[in-house]
């Protein structure tokens, strides 16, 4: 890959800092850019890298900071005002507007018109001529985008990036959902652009990938950057490392537990949203961690042991016995409780009650001929609130208005309240402040000496390595290993999810 | 306790007095309304009447049966537009049936199973082609006035007077019952279906699915075979609403109550019912049902055409549904 280090500078963003209520998302980050480079920003989920992309597309306000553009000072004000700048985003959800056209969400926003009427002419000129520079020249306007192939939406994406001239061009995680084919193809649009003299923040987890597209990088670990180069000065491991860190040491409280006999197997289980067979053994009193990128297809695993995702092959046994069909019902009755990841829009009915959300699986308790007694409920929800430390005003108060932690220990309680004995936890800590999270690890380990059952899904591998038994990775779908959690590094954690391969 | 060292003792005490503000929020709309027609000098004495109040209440009967079932329909987060055909469609049949000989209990039996049946049809098919509720119950509207009008022969069907016919009579006999025995029914209902809503597990269910389907079936719940009941139930509420439309004209006309059901939804949304789910009550809904039907009432008594009670009354729907998201944001 050719060098340059005499590029000129383009961008320059200093001390950036930003706050999300008492987390410090951003803590004084620099970044640099230089015209028609690569430049790979690298660090594990949560260590900052949207919040950065989002402040330099202006998606988001930095709290401090300055940031410059071709050395004039920049601060967007809206998205809309970075592209005028020449800054966009290739968001990592593709943002296109399915039901309309190629060449309409192309020209979406910028349509060439006189007097309010379209000039269509010079429109689809416009349109052909950017999917050529993409060498996408095959690709139909008139065809809805809803009806394209994932890759090729992304290079519409582009074409409609590169109409409003952009000059950086933000891609969060292009490849993530593309297959092998069509990464390639995208890696040829990268470097024609590149040549075009356009400049490319390409985030991504997969590092071979990164490796073989950037020619910087710029690694970032809670908030602060923690390392930046050349990419060729820079070997795999010691991107990892940087990723990975020196943590500080974290309270993970490990409760003695025994493992004992076996309590769900999954035997060759695929479910349809899944891209290959899983096979699993999970014992009573065990905690199993299921490691891996965002995307990997952990939730999708849990999504279809719930019931929740149709299975397409495999079998789902719990106690030894194996149900056909699942439905989250029939998984309640079977002592099954799943935690979602999607706490807003899966895990609580915001507008309902803390009581209603807490005892909603399980009403049994309280009910007689299918009439409730509030007044039972409401003393038994006193109870529920002091035990797992829920800071509300009362059993009464909608669950929309409680703090992230409080929200997450509701739903958390749920499962406890209907007493699962197989716990389906989807990132449980994510999102919610400190004091939570270690008494959410606390109960984990309280969990399995009662001799329940554990999934716990964490992109977050500090918590798996201190609070599991055995950890799975998964990489793109795949399970590829699972071993006791001794054998076990942060590193060699990360090498698998980001390989697929292990060490 | 020292009261004073609680922290959020003050935020609690003022959302107490919000609290009871948004309860009595739409009675307000009620007293107000009240209280206009009571200071208009031309119609104070009729409109204050006894005899008025249970004209009123007995015109209500229609629209309040069908609203009950529009309540529960909204808290699940569905519509149903099919309402004022399938209450047209089950009058014809209790008239048909009368008038084929059957007796007049079966009669109306067969007539609130129409109305229950065409219910049951809307949740399964909504639930099971995974269709809006707007659509499939839009097809409806027209399918069960079509039927009522097929049924009919396209006319009106005169049926003998029955005791069906006393239901909604104003002056019931025995004369201690006060009001219409369509009005006793149409309270003891609303009492029901308030008490189902509040303390009942099917009650939660039915919100928790209003508020967010996906946490309602992570938690178990059978939200296909509750949308199910719960359509179905509404059917039945407009069968009922049929059998007292049919008693109240003493035939069965399959063009009746053409439009009615944007007065039942609008009755539900005066009352706090959110069409996203979720939000609603019966005490709301039907204080929303007689907003509007005294506000007809003194209007017609005022001698103001009927285009001035139409503006009016759609006047009050935005400001109703305006002031509930004003409260809402503010919280």
């Amino acid at each position: 890959m050719i060098q340059n280090p005499s590029l000129p500078l383009l961008l320059q963003m200093k001390n950036i800092r930003k706050n999300f209520g008492a987390t410090l998302a951003l803590d004084e980050v620099d970044f640099d850019l230089k015209k028609g480079e690569v430049h790979a920003l690298i660090g594990e989920n949560g260590a900052g890298k949207s919040t950065l992309v989002k402040i330099l597309s202006g998606a988001l306000r930095a709290d401090k900071g300055k940031m410059s553009l071709e050395n004039v000072s920049y601060s967007p004000s809206s998205p809309l005002d970075g592209r005028r700048r020449g800054v966009s985003m290739i968001y990592q959800e593709l943002n296109l507007a399915p039901h309309l056209t190629v060449e309409e969400n192309i020209m979406l926003g910028k349509e060439l018109h006189s007097w309010g009427f379209l000039r269509q002419r010079e429109i689809r000129e416009k349109v052909r001529e950017a999917l050529e520079f993409v060498h996408h020249p095959e690709i139909s306007l008139d065809i809805p985008v809803g009806k394209l192939s994932i890759g090729a939406r992304q290079v519409v994406e582009i074409a409609r990036a590169l109409m409003s001239r952009a000059s950086v061009l933000i891609m969060d995680e292009p490849t993530s959902s593309l297959s092998q084919e069509d990464s390639d193809l995208l890696f040829q649009i990268i470097r024609r652009l590149k040549e075009q003299g356009v400049s490319i923040i390409y985030i991504s987890h997969f590092l071979e990938e990164v490796q073989e597209i950037a020619d910087r990088f710029t690694v970032l670990r809670d908030g602060k950057t923690v390392g930046s180069g050349e990419m060729k000065n820079v070997s795999l491991e010691e991107l990892i490392q940087m990723m990975v860190g020196q943590k500080v040491d974290e309270m993970f409280p490990r409760i003695e537990h025994e493992v004992g006999d076996l309590l769900l197997s999954l035997d060759k289980l695929k479910g349809k949203k899944m891209h290959a067979e899983v096979n699993l053994s999970l014992h009573r009193g065990e905690v199993v961690g299921l490691a891996g990128l965002i995307g990997a297809g952990r939730t999708e695993l849990m999504r279809t042991i719930f019931g929740l995702d149709a299975v397409v092959n495999g079998s789902v046994k719990v106690a030894s016995v194996s149900t056909p069909i699942g439905s989250p019902w029939l998984r309640i009755r079977q002592g099954m409780g799943y935690l979602s990841e999607d706490r807003q829009g899966e895990g609580l009915a915001l507008s309902c009650s803390l009581a209603d959300n807490l005892t909603l699986s399980h009403f049994n308790p309280y009910s007689r001929f299918g009439f409730l007694g509030l007044k039972k409920r409401r003393e038994a929800i006193q109870g529920w609130i002091q035990r797992m430390k829920i800071k509300a005003r009362d059993s009464d108060q909608a669950v929309l208005s409680l703090s992230g932690g409080n929200q997450q220990k509701v739903a958390l309680a749920r499962l406890l309240h209907q007493e699962a004995d197989i716990l389906l936890l989807d990132e449980p800590t994510r999102g919610i402040d400190v004091a939570s999270k270690s008494q959410i690890y606390e109960w984990i380990g309280q969990l399995a000496s009662l001799g329940k059952t554990i999934l716990f899904v964490s992109s977050y591998f500090p918590e798996l390595l201190g609070i599991c038994d055995r950890i799975a990775i998964f990489h793109r779908g795949r399970l590829v290993d699972i071993r006791d959690y001794s054998d076990w590094t942060a590193q060699n954690m990360m090498a698998a999810a980001t390989t697929g391969r292990v060490v | 306790m020292i009261k004073k060292n609680i922290p959020g003792l003050q935020i609690r005490e003022k959302t107490r007095i919000q609290h009871l503000i948004s309860w009595l929020a739409p009675f307000l709309g009620l007293i107000l309304v009240l209280v206009i027609f009571s200071l208009m000098p031309e119609v104070q004495d009729r409109f204050l009447r006894i005899s008025n109040f249970k004209s009123v209440a007995t015109q209500s009967v229609i629209v309040a049966l069908g609203a009950l079932g529009m309540t529960l329909i909204i808290i699940s987060g569905g519509i149903d537009l099919s309402a004022a055909s399938n209450i047209a469609l089950s009058s014809v049949i209790v008239a048909f049936a009368i008038n084929a000989g059957i007796p007049p209990v079966f009669a109306v039996l067969c007539g609130v199973l129409t109305g229950g049946f065409v219910g049951f049809v809307n949740g399964s098919l909504i639930t099971s082609l995974r269709l809006v509720p707007f659509i499939v119950t839009l097809g409806m509207l027209g399918i069960a006035r079509g039927i009522a009008k097929w049924t009919a022969g396209n006319q009106k069907i005169d049926a003998p007077l029955s005791w069906v016919n006393e239901l909604m009579a104003r002056h019931p006999s025995p004369s201690w019952l006060l009001m219409a025995p369509g009005v006793w029914l149409m309270i003891l209902l609303a009492v029901v279906m308030a008490v189902v809503l509040r303390y009942t597990v099917f009650g939660r269910h039915v919100f928790a699915i209003g508020s967010n389907e996906a946490t309602a079936r992570l938690c178990g719940i059978r939200t296909n075979r509750t949308k199910i009941i719960v359509y179905s139930v509404s059917g039945l509420f407009c069968g009922l609403s049929g059998v007292m439309q049919f008693s109240r004209l003493t035939v069965g006309d399959p063009t009746v109550a053409i439009g009615l059901e944007l007065d039942i939804i609008a009755a539900v949304v005066i009352g706090g019912g959110s069409l996203r789910g979720g939000e609603g009550s019966i005490l709301g809904s039907m204080i929303g049902v007689f907003i509007m039907a005294f506000l007809r009432n003194g209007s017609t008594m005022m001698g103001w055409p009927n285009y001035i009670q139409e503006i009016i009354i759609g006047a009050i729907i935005i400001v109703a549904v305006g002031l509930d998201q004003l409260r809402h944001r503010r919280e």
